[in-house]
């Protein structure tokens, strides 16, 4: 029986971490704007132009 | 007709050709030039013609300004010994290119260190190394490239805060309480073996730890609403909610610590999700729009204050009253002033409504809000910029809030829902009393615990989403739930004329006068693009563009111009101007003299938007029409002609005018809708009870208001009314759906044997089921209406 206690906290321990993703995520400002970040990993710098500072 | 490679407008005047590319202007082939030498060519290839025009010049000293240290200081959001963090606003991010270009800004400028765009709120931050480059040099880069950044006084204030995401944390922890009570409560419904009775130990009190989140954090947004209501003495919706909420989670408690049972933990969570879910889809904003503009938002940060014959650029809290301001062309004039040098020509359209830009002479008092064209002033300060006319002009309509405009029906439906409940659950109580007292408590609870309107305010708050959302998608942005049930209820339009009914864009010209002759229409073209008034600028584009050569050009400005065209002296201008006398005032004229004879005159009309006929014909049928104006009553006729006969026409109509004859309407109990597009509708806007702003596009300044639409969806007016009146019916409708349910849920409750698993069966398949009829009612009805 005890497995299904440890299962159980495992689970919600799973759980958790997604929750926190989400709070993480939500602070990083994620949703704030759903434009710039898909079409900003399709630019490529081009060879021979130095990448920018990051 | 040739498409400019840079910005994609017709080139006019011909174009230059650089690398085989067509450019309309200089402006685009010089950031053509900079983009190639710089290797930043994909801003073309990622969208066609992605640039804007720069045709118009932009005057070189006009960021001087950021020099100044102070203002510096106001505006950078951080800085260290190296570097220095700005933000700017540039409306005129639009694409992906844009974005592009933007974050590759440092191979334009080596000692930019990083771009950052945000492309939902228009804005850009940069970080710079401010001692290789600084605040002036980036936004004249930025400027130069065509993405002028918009500064204006309101910037010095306070920081804009950041977009609550309390909510959003709040619905993250509901999800994840809901989920996992959920999961745990599964083994109870599906039957454990009393032997198992640790396990179930197990289970409720993991139940119960889970619930204190949502009950404690989630369900805040409820508890401040219902307090807030309370206070003032009116019960909303909110507060039975939150009754329900408690009487759920404390009888679930109850059970638990007594170990009765299991509690309705899952039905709590659940709810508390669902609920906070409608009221986070009801609450989305549309990030990059203002509702709350005031007239800092419209002035400049600063302005150029001449002392002791140097330029200086000062903040503009801090100009006094005696300063003496130089005022460039195209700028605006900030506070109450006498003219003390130069000619004024001042554009009043947004402040008054007036169409033409009037002339003042030296001396004259000027009112803060117009826009100077042509040529420089100066101006001495009679009444700070916080006195100023325009300024008092705005602060008038304060004294009401918008936020008290009404109150939304919901509340009221559900307060009769409570009354309802409260009976039902007080005949309960005496029922059971009498045959078996120890079945008063549960029965009680769980009526109340059943009967919770959260299926009403879920149904509410989905409807009015999705209802925002198909307005949104049409170009008309509301400021929130509320404006649409004030919508649904409006029975009295008011119209402004100039710039909401007419287009600025666009005049109607006639001759009046022996017809001309084409030698003589190519003439007074050639005249007339000589000027930059209005006037001209729409006879030129009449009468289509020349490359005659005119002599002896003279601009009386204000008055008229004159020139030699094929050795004929051409005059354009007023009646006065070229007679010395007094002519008709009726409409707007522009007289033509050719030699020493007049021939006739241009005949100006505003030009009404293409679908102002349809829709005021069919808003005729169902509401008061009126139409207000600041303008001089030379059109009377057409608009009686356009807007029929029942319809109120008022002229040269004040702001205050405009906002007396509102509180007229209310006064007879009228419901007001007010569509303007200025300042001097501001506070009528305000008053009315929906006040909407029409603009070209969403960039441009609209005044305070309850929404913003964009003007060329203005025929679409009736059937927006027509889809908010369709929210009250679907909410209704829903309503009803889901006291079906409650009739379902009440008969197991009064029974005093409400069973966790038909409460957790109940409530989600309610809930879900009233989303689904939302969702598909309100996106039915706005394909019907082909929306």
């Amino acid at each position: 029986m005890g497995v299904i206690i440890l299962l159980l906290i495992a689970s919600i321990a799973v759980a958790a971490i997604f929750l926190l993703g989400f709070i993480w995520s939500v602070k990083d400002g994620q949703y704030e704007d759903e434009f710039s970040p898909p079409v900003r990993m399709l630019f490529d710098d081009k060879p021979g132009n130095d990448s920018p500072e990051k | 007709m040739t498409a400019c490679y840079h910005c994609g407008e017709d080139c006019i005047d011909g174009y230059i050709l650089h690398e085989e590319q067509p450019f309309c202007c200089e402006g685009c082939k010089t950031v053509y030039q900079l983009l190639s030498h710089n290797g930043l060519c994909d801003y073309y290839d990622l969208n066609a013609n992605p640039g804007q025009s720069l045709r118009k010049p932009i005057r070189k000293d006009k960021f001087s300004y950021l020099e100044d240290d102070k203002i510096q200081q106001q505006l950078i959001s951080f800085r260290n010994e190296e570097q220095t963090h700005i933000n700017f606003y540039l409306p005129h991010i639009h694409c992906s290119s844009c974005l592009y270009l933007l974050e590759n800004l440092h191979k334009l400028n080596r000692a930019v260190v990083r771009t950052t765009v945000n492309f939902s709120q228009k804005e850009v931050d940069i970080i710079f190394n401010h001692g290789k480059t600084n605040l002036r040099e980036v936004a004249e880069l930025l400027t130069n490239i065509g993405y002028e950044p918009y500064i204006s006084l309101n910037q010095l204030k306070d920081k804009k805060p950041r977009l609550p995401r309390t909510m959003i944390y709040q619905l993250g922890v509901a999800g994840f309480c809901f989920v996992n009570i959920m999961l745990m409560s599964f083994p109870e419904y599906l039957g454990l073996e009393s032997a198992e009775k640790h396990l179930q130990y197990a289970f409720r009190y993991l139940n119960l730890i889970l619930a204190l989140p949502v009950l404690l954090f989630s369900a805040q947004p409820f508890y401040e609403s219902a307090w807030k209501s309370l206070q003032h003495r009116f019960l909303n919706i909110d507060a039975p909610i939150v009754l329900a909420i408690w009487v759920t989670f404390f009888r679930s408690i109850f059970e638990v610590l007594t170990d009765t049972g299991s509690g309705y933990f899952d039905s709590f969570a659940g709810i508390v999700f669902f609920m906070l879910i409608g009221r986070v889809l009801q609450d989305k904003t549309y990030q990059q729009l203002s509702f709350e503009r005031d007239y800092t938002a419209y002035f400049p940060i600063a302005i150029t204050v001449l002392k002791e014959d140097k330029e200086l650029p000062t903040a503009l809290p801090d100009i006094k009253a005696g300063d003496t301001l130089l005022i460039h062309n195209e700028e605006l004039v900030p506070a109450d002033g006498i003219l003390t040098r130069g000619k004024a020509f001042i554009d009043y359209s947004f402040v008054t409504g007036e169409s033409l830009p009037v002339l003042k002479e030296m001396g004259e008092i000027i009112y803060a809000g117009g826009k100077q064209t042509g040529g420089n002033m100066e101006l001495l300060v009679v009444k700070e910029v916080s006195q100023s006319y325009l300024t008092r002009l705005w602060n008038q309509g304060d004294e009401k809030s918008t936020e008290e405009k009404g109150v939304s029906f919901v509340h009221l439906l559900s307060r009769y829902f409570t009354y309802i409940v409260f009976t039902i659950a007080t005949i309960s109580a005496i029922y059971w009393s009498i045959f078996d007292s120890s079945r008063i408590w549960p029965a009680v609870t769980a009526i109340l615990i059943i009967a919770c309107p959260c299926a009403l305010l879920l149904s509410n708050s989905f409807t009015n989403g999705n209802i925002l959302r198909i307005l949104g998608r049409n170009k008309l942005y509301l400021r929130n739930a509320q404006a649409i049930e004030e919508m649904a209820t409006i029975d009295h339009i008011v119209f402004d004329k100039t710039g909401t009914l007419t287009t600025t864009q666009q005049h109607d010209i006639a001759f009046e006068g022996e017809p001309l002759s084409k030698v003589d229409r190519e003439a007074v073209s050639a005249l007339a693009s000589q000027s930059g008034h209005p006037l001209s600028k729409a006879l030129v584009k009449q009468l289509g563009r020349n490359h005659l050569t005119v002599e002896g050009f003279r601009d009386h400005t204000g008055k008229g111009i004159e020139g030699m065209v094929n050795g004929v002296l051409y005059a354009l201008g007023s009646h006065t101007y070229l007679t010395g006398q007094e002519g008709s005032s009726e409409g707007t004229r522009v007289y033509l003299a050719k030699g020493k004879s007049i021939c006739g005159y241009f005949s100006f009309r505003n030009h009404y938007r293409d679908t102002v006929y349809e829709l005021l014909r069919d808003l005729r049928t169902e509401h008061k029409i009126s139409v207000i104006s600041g303008d001089n009553p030379g059109e009377r006729q057409a608009l009686e002609k356009l807007a029929g006969r029942n319809t109120t026409i008022l002229f040269n109509q004040k702001p205050h005018d405009k906002l007396a004859y509102i509180k007229h309407l209310q006064r007879r109990g009228k419901k007001v809708m007010m569509v303007g597009d200025g300042l001097n509708d501001a506070i009528a806007m305000r008053e009315s009870n929906l006040g909407i702003a029409l603009a070209e596009d969403t960039n441009s300044f609209t005044p305070a208001s309850d929404g913003i639409m964009e003007s060329m969806q203005l025929g679409k007016l009736h059937r927006f009314i027509k889809l908010s009146r369709a929210n009250r019916m679907i909410v209704m409708a829903s309503f009803v759906m889901s006291i079906v349910y409650n009739i379902i849920g009440l008969s197991f409750a009064v029974q005093g044997d409400l069973s966790p698993l038909v409460a957790a069966i109940l409530m989600p398949a309610s809930s879900l089921s009233i989303i689904a009829l939302t969702f598909s009612a309100t996106n039915l009805t706005a394909r019907w209406l082909k929306l």
